[in-house]
């Protein structure tokens, strides 16, 4: 049938002649290829002791920040918790006492603050929600661990470390 | 026999055992390291520096591991398969002229275990006996994929030793003696007989591979179609042995290849060399480089597999009666004649 396309191409099938036949030149062709491969520098990145680099807007393990003077951000507003698509988030509000001024920026703060690791799908729409900019996916791989409880961090785990130390 | 040479030839022995046993165990990291190299990755690193412990952490973890010997299994012949299959593949090493003689404190002592007349035909007995440690251990195990898989070794093994036996012939017509020593001493200097007989080379080369179950002829152990192939029951140490055994299959051919055709312990320059070494430094000198062909034709080995698929079976059979057979055949005449007329 005459092509259409115009695209066909007859495709000539020539008997393998004696040296294709032999295999020998075929084998000593293959050897060649990899041993080229032998001397190449290997692609392997050990992990543990040497780490891909992220792409600058990687999103990592969550982190809750402080501001200028080492005071929690973090107002316990709960925006975050709902723009959770994957529910990871939970919080417990309590109101700043007397003489914690220099901890809480606000009148109010998460006295509890849990993150699942397990059910977060590091979208990153709790950044996008939290209005006081407390909450950032800038840290590390989430770490491996044994047991599923291990998984949710609390406050311990995303806290900031505090600035003059 | 004298007392000196009799706990020489002792001493010889054992050393040439601890050598094969340590070539075959490091063998197997040098095989990981390869093919990590050869598919650009870093292999193993972790078992000491570079991994280099990593065959005993190996040989560790087979000996701990659970003794399985399966309900419906043929319990006697099941532990006597990988028993044969190690035992005859250490004992080949016996008739390989390791180097010339050396002098030592005013006595001169073989580096051979023993020198008997037919050493070529005892490697051949010693390598047809291996297959039947692979055939008890396949039908012992009394299960489907293992028996495939050691019938398969078998008719492998039994075609591929008529073309290795036909390519042997036309080098023995030029050498005239079975003896390895002799076929080793006449390879003085550069005259290796891989110049007289490229084509016959090649064909032992070949059959090498297939008579080792190397790829691209491991077939037997092939594990998209046969699971383990005739190991697939196997645990523990007994399938350590099996695997061992073919690390020391692999380093014997290698030996028994670098004597017949590569010039054994000799290297172009040795009678200069022995000259100015003395007697006994001499021919360690010859050992190394014995040592270092082995070891290239090892890492050959090892090269070939990370290179080549395997065959199919048709194929195998096809090269090994169609093809093999009639160019050794043709060796042989060729031989013959070339010899003839050059007389």
């Amino acid at each position: 049938m005459e092509s259409l396309s115009n695209k066909r191409k007859a495709l000539e099938v020539k008997p393998l002649n004696f040296l294709e036949r032999a295999y020998l030149p075929a084998i000593v062709g293959g050897l060649s290829t990899t041993m080229k491969h032998f001397f190449k520098k290997p692609v392997t990145i050990s992990y543990p002791e040497e780490k891909r680099e992220f792409s600058e807007n990687f999103r990592g393990m969550h982190s809750l920040k402080r501001d200028e003077d080492g005071k929690e951000r973090c107002t316990a507003c709960g925006l975050c918790a709902l723009s959770c698509p994957a529910e990871a988030i939970t919080m417990t509000a309590a109101e700043r006492q007397k003489g914690e001024e220099h901890l809480y920026r606000e009148e109010k703060y998460a006295a509890v603050y849990e993150i699942n690791m397990l059910r977060c799908i590091f979208c990153g729409l709790c950044e996008e929600a939290c209005p006081k900019e407390a909450i950032y996916l800038d840290g590390d791989i989430v770490p491996s661990d044994y047991l599923r409880k291990d998984f949710i961090y609390g406050k311990d785990k995303l806290v900031e470390a505090p600035l003059n130390q | 026999m004298e007392t000196t040479d009799l706990i020489f030839r002792i001493v010889l022995i054992v050393v040439i055992f601890a050598i094969s046993l340590v070539v075959a165990m490091y063998s197997t990291y040098a095989e990981r390291k390869v093919a990590a190299f050869f598919q650009d990755r870093i292999g193993p690193n972790r078992a000491g520096p570079w991994g280099i412990l990593q065959p005993l952490a190996d040989g560790g973890k087979m000996f701990l591991k659970e003794e399985i010997i399966p309900t419906n299994a043929t319990g006697f012949l099941f532990i006597v398969g990988p028993s044969l299959a190690i035992l005859t593949a250490c004992i080949g090493s016996a008739v390989i002229p390791w180097g010339s003689a050396i002098a030592i404190g005013g006595h001169t002592f073989d580096l051979q275990v023993t020198d008997i007349n037919v050493g070529v035909l005892y490697i051949f007995g010693v390598v047809s006996l291996g297959v039947y440690g692979i055939m008890i251990g396949g039908w012992a195990s009394n299960n489907k994929y293992s028996l495939l898989g050691a019938i398969r070794a078998a008719s492998q093994n039994i075609s591929y030793e008529i073309s290795m036996g036909l390519s042997i012939i036309a080098l023995l017509m030029l050498t005239g003696t079975l003896s390895l020593k002799e076929i080793a001493e006449q390879q003085h200097g550069f005259a290796w007989n891989v110049w007289r007989q490229p084509l016959g080379f090649i064909l032992f080369l070949v059959c090498a591979f297939a008579e080792t179950n190397r790829s691209p002829f491991d077939l037997p152990e092939c594990e998209t179609e046969l699971v383990g192939g005739y190991h697939t029951e196997y645990s523990s140490m007994k399938l350590g042995f099996y695997l061992f055994a073919e690390y020391i299959n692999m380093f014997i051919s290698s030996a028994v290849m670098a004597t017949l055709y590569w010039g054994g312990y000799n290297y172009p320059g040795m009678d200069w060399v022995a000259a100015h070494v003395g007697p006994t430094i001499g021919p360690l000198i010859g050992v190394v480089v014995l040592f270092g062909k082995i070891f290239f034709s090892i890492f050959f080995f090892m090269w070939v597999r990370w290179t080549i698929p395997r065959f199919r079976y048709d194929q195998l059979m096809d090269l090994g009666w169609k093809i093999l057979i009639p160019l050794a055949i043709a060796n042989i005449v060729l031989t013959g004649v070339i010899s003839t007329l050059l007389k």
